[in-house]
């Protein structure tokens, strides 16, 4: 019989499985982005469930809040077209189907041969681990150096993303 | 009490997705966004490492890596913007001029 | 007087220096200072070697000069030093002194050449050449190791195909004279390959070049190796065949008349072709010690010897007869120093140097005689073989007794000496050879009935040339030469005449001054039976001529031989030379020429360029099919991305 621990888990973890799938296959791409949405809101639900707060309301807020939104906006701009279900290249879903499961069976073995050599289980999140005074604290201290990178790093995306979409005024 | 390896094995399930969805979809925008559900795939396995050794460390990586993904998103998307000017269209296959 | 050998060098450096003087200033000095030079060259050289046998003649031990140091590798230790010695001045004064009378010829020869023929520049390059070959002779006779003497020995062969292909335009088709030379190189490279031979077995065998070392060892190493010491001595002889023109070696000479008559003189009677007999004699406690050799040389002396004359007979071009005879005292010498008769070999060398140049200078007069005579009445320059009449075919001759009196008399005393007329020189020597080869009857057979057939060539030859009545044109109105050339004539025809001094019998004076170097020389018999014999063979033999050709008339150049008509077949045969060189060509030229025929075209072209040009198209083929892989979809490369992902990951599990 599974704890409950692990019937919490196994739900989530097919809510995101199965999101991700139906991502994939949907031919609307307006589908696959709100079904990226509900992806990210329950791997968010996992990260709260491994004792990472902060990191989880980041999750919704950074990615399925503002990533998210951005590419809808994008499709939205681009025209949501339904491209033809024919597939081009000669052997690309049969290479990919290939990769898919290689992938698969090889990770698979290195995760039986980590489980058989002493990976342990998971304790239940205490409140003082993760906590965002905690985060903060590293994040102003050891990482202060990575986080001022960063900042920088967005400055210069936003300023590229103004650049390449910008259009030359006599052009038109 | 999960073990971890359950969570090696979903962020490998979810990893095998994101890479499907590079190589199956022509649509560009779903391209980026199997690329974000890879992020993610590496995100939970950095999680669940901080919380079994209960090492802050993952955690801030991911905060980092969260990061550098809006930035990579916003540049992107600002590239397929520009191209479909020129192209009139987000099919991959159609921006192949550069062969030989 | 010790002092003086010294100046050993100079017999090497002043032909360097006059040969460089000529090669840089030529052409600012003109015809007279070339010539000027080049004479001046070798005639100090022959004052020098004049000096060191005077030096010799009070103190006749050999002396070594050091010049410098050449190969030192390991026990190898070869140096240029000049050896001084009764052996190598003798060769000395007859390259230098002949030598010099030649170049003071050659002067008023090659005159007429270039106004024959234009090309003033020609004059330069026959004198550097010709100086070039004076400076490799005597490296060959002034060296004390073999090594050495092979490097001059080469050396005279480069200079010998530079000459004889010196109007390397003319000739059959254009090529003619260029092909001799090429045959003459070819067939002395044979020769040489068994120098080399010999070379390579006497380093092993004694492990040394030098002379000293070698002959003082000859004795032991022969007893304790004597399989070594044949191969040595046989493959010498091969050397030997090849450069003085034995059986089976000797086909060049005859091509080799297609070079200027100077050279023919120098070259190819007087010293080239005499160093085969000069490394024999300089080997003579290697050959001493192996009598097999020693017999197998004298044979292929005697059948040369007799071969060659028989063909002498049969030709009709005043330069081949005496090429052939060359060869036939070529194989007198070689016949003598293999029966161990050293210094009867060298007297014959020293006189048939004298009288040999002696009649090839001689017929170069009478060929410029008919030339001007033809040059005068067609007005204009012709080619040595643009003629309308050949000036080197006898049969075109005739009457120039009278019309070039002081060439007939010379030409006669050279004659005479050649045939063994006492109390000429070639009296002597021929018959210090005959007397020696007493001990094998048919030796001595062969070169009895060699004397008669010269005898009887020279005295066609006079009569065919001299006498009778003019059978064309140019021999009607032929001039005598000039000065310049007809002086060197009356030297050499003295030297003919009183050379048989050298070696009297009874006084034996070259007999005395060679034994101080040559081991072993057997005292020189003078037996009354042989001499008279001799003289007698050598007199009949002239008669025999008179008959045949002197006592009628030979009517016109187009009518038969008056041999021919008696020995119809013989004569036809002796004609062809026996057939020999188109027998070597059927046999060994054809042969290879199919062989570079098959390399050149598939092997050359087909599987070298075809592996070359294989490669490329390869190469590109590889390029080309790569270069499919960049089809620009952007799938595809990530699909070989993942691909390599699987594969890496493949190989990290099951490590």
């Amino acid at each position: 019989m599974l704890s409950s621990q692990e019937l919490v888990f196994f739900s989530v973890a097919l809510v995101v499985i199965a999101t991700a799938v139906a991502m994939l296959l949907s031919r609307n791409a307006v589908h696959s982005v709100l079904f990226l949405v509900l992806n990210f809101a329950s791997v968010a639900a996992l990260y709260m469930i491994l004792g990472a707060p902060f990191i989880a309301l980041a999750q919704v807020t950074v990615y399925a809040g503002a990533i998210m939104i951005l590419f809808l906006f994008v499709v939205m701009l681009l025209g949501a077209e339904r491209l033809s279900g024919k597939e081009p290249l000669r052997g690309q879903r049969l290479m990919a189907g290939v990769v898919f499961v290689a992938l698969l069976v090889e990770a698979g073995v290195m995760v039986m041969l980590q489980s058989r050599g002493g990976l342990g289980s998971l304790t239940p999140p205490t409140g003082s681990f993760a906590n965002p005074a905690e985060i903060g604290m590293a994040l102003f201290t050891s990482y202060s150096l990575p986080f001022e990178l960063t900042s920088v790093l967005l400055v210069v995306a936003a300023v590229g993303a103004i650049v390449l979409t910008h259009r030359e005024k006599k052009e038109h | 009490m999960v073990p971890v390896s359950y969570y090696l094995a979903l962020s490998v399930i979810l990893f095998s997705l994101g890479v499907m969805g590079v190589l199956l979809r022509r649509n560009a925008i779903v391209i980026f966004m199997s690329l974000e559900l890879m992020f993610n795939a590496a995100n939970l396995v950095f999680v669940a490492f901080a919380s079994y050794y209960q090492a802050l460390s993952g955690q801030i990586f991911v905060f980092f890596v969260m990061t550098v993904a809006a930035a990579e998103v916003a540049v992107g998307l600002a590239l397929m913007v520009a191209i479909f000017r020129s192209k009139k269209s987000i099919d991959v296959d159609q921006m192949s001029s550069m062969k030989g | 007087m010790a002092a003086y050998f010294g100046l050993v060098p100079w017999v090497v450096f002043l032909p360097v220096i006059g040969l460089l003087l000529n090669l840089l200033f030529g052409r600012r000095l003109g015809e007279k200072g070339i010539g000027l030079i080049a004479s001046l060259a070798a005639g100090l050289a022959f004052v020098v070697s004049v000096v060191l046998a005077l030096g010799l003649g009070y103190n006749p031990q050999p002396v070594t000069i050091h010049r410098a140091d050449w190969l030192v590798v390991g026990s190898l230790n070869v140096a240029w030093n000049f050896r001084v010695d009764t052996l190598s001045v003798t060769m000395m004064l007859v390259v230098s002194g002949v030598g010099t009378l030649i170049h003071i010829y050659a002067t008023g020869y090659m005159h007429s050449d270039v106004c024959h023929n234009g090309d003033p520049g020609r004059y330069r390059r026959f004198f550097v050449f010709f100086n070039l070959f004076i400076v490799a002779m005597m490296i060959l006779v002034s060296a004390d190791n073999y090594l050495m003497l092979f490097v001059g020995w080469e050396g005279v062969g480069l200079c010998s195909y530079l000459l004889i292909g010196f109007w390397f335009e003319k000739g059959q088709e254009g090529l003619g004279n260029a092909r001799a030379a090429k045959k003459a190189f070819v067939v002395n490279r044979i020769g040489d390959f068994g120098v080399l031979v010999a070379l390579f077995f006497i380093f092993w065998a004694f492990g040394s070049f030098n002379f000293t070392d070698v002959f003082s060892k000859a004795a032991a190493v022969s007893q304790a190796l004597p399989a070594v010491t044949l191969a040595i001595t046989l493959f010498l002889l091969l050397g030997v065949a090849g450069k003085s023109a034995q059986l089976p070696l000797y086909v060049w000479l005859p091509d080799a008349m297609a070079g200027p008559t100077p050279v023919s003189a120098l070259i190819h009677a007087a010293t080239m072709v005499t160093a085969g007999v000069y490394l024999i004699a300089r080997s003579s406690p290697l050959f001493n010690m192996m009598p097999a050799a020693g017999q197998i040389v004298a044979w292929v002396g005697a059948l040369t010897a007799f071969f060659a004359a028989t063909i002498a007979v049969g030709q009709s071009d005043i330069k081949k007869v005496l090429a052939y005879s060359t060869i036939s005292q070529l194989g007198f010498m070689v016949a003598a120093v293999g029966m161990g008769a050293y210094v009867a070999g060298m007297f014959h060398l020293v006189t048939h140097a004298f009288f040999k140049s002696l009649l090839f200078l001689s017929a170069g007069s009478v060929i410029l005689g008919m030339e001007r005579a033809d040059e005068g009445q067609h007005g204009e320059a012709s080619g040595h073989t643009v003629q309308e009449t050949d000036p080197q075919d006898m049969r075109n001759m005739g009457g120039l007794q009278s019309r070039m009196p002081l060439t007939f008399w010379v030409y006669l005393a050279g004659a005479l000496a050649l045939s063994g007329i006492a109390p000429l020189a070639g009296f002597f020597s021929k018959d210090e050879i005959l007397a020696a080869a007493g001990h094998t009857p048919a030796i001595f057979v062969l070169l009895i009935l060699a004397a008669f057939l010269t005898a009887f060539y020279m005295g066609r030859q006079i009569f065919m040339v001299f006498f009778g009545k003019p059978r064309s044109q140019p021999a009607a109105q032929a001039s005598e030469s000039p000065a310049i050339i007809t002086g060197p004539l009356v030297v050499l025809a003295i030297l003919s005449v009183v050379g048989g001094v050298l070696n009297l019998p009874g006084l034996a004076w070259l007999e005395q001054w060679l034994s101080h170097t040559v081991q072993d020389v057997l005292p020189g018999e003078f037996t009354w039976p042989v001499a008279l014999g001799s003289l007698t063979v050598g007199l009949l033999g002239l008669v025999v001529a008179w008959l045949v050709y002197g006592r009628r008339s030979l009517g016109s150049p187009a009518s038969p031989d008056p041999l021919e008509l008696s020995l119809n077949g013989l004569f036809r045969a002796v004609e062809h030379k026996w057939w020999v060189d188109e027998a070597y060509h059927a046999i060994f030229v054809r042969r290879y020429e199919q062989l570079t025929h098959f390399l050149s075209q598939p092997v050359d072209l087909g599987v070298i360029d075809g592996a070359a040009n294989g490669l490329a198209r390869l190469s590109r083929g590889l390029a080309q099919a790569w270069s499919r892989l960049e089809n620009g979809f952007v799938r595809t490369y990530a699909l070989a991305i993942a691909i390599g992902l699987v594969l890496i990951l493949g190989y990290l599990v099951l490590r």
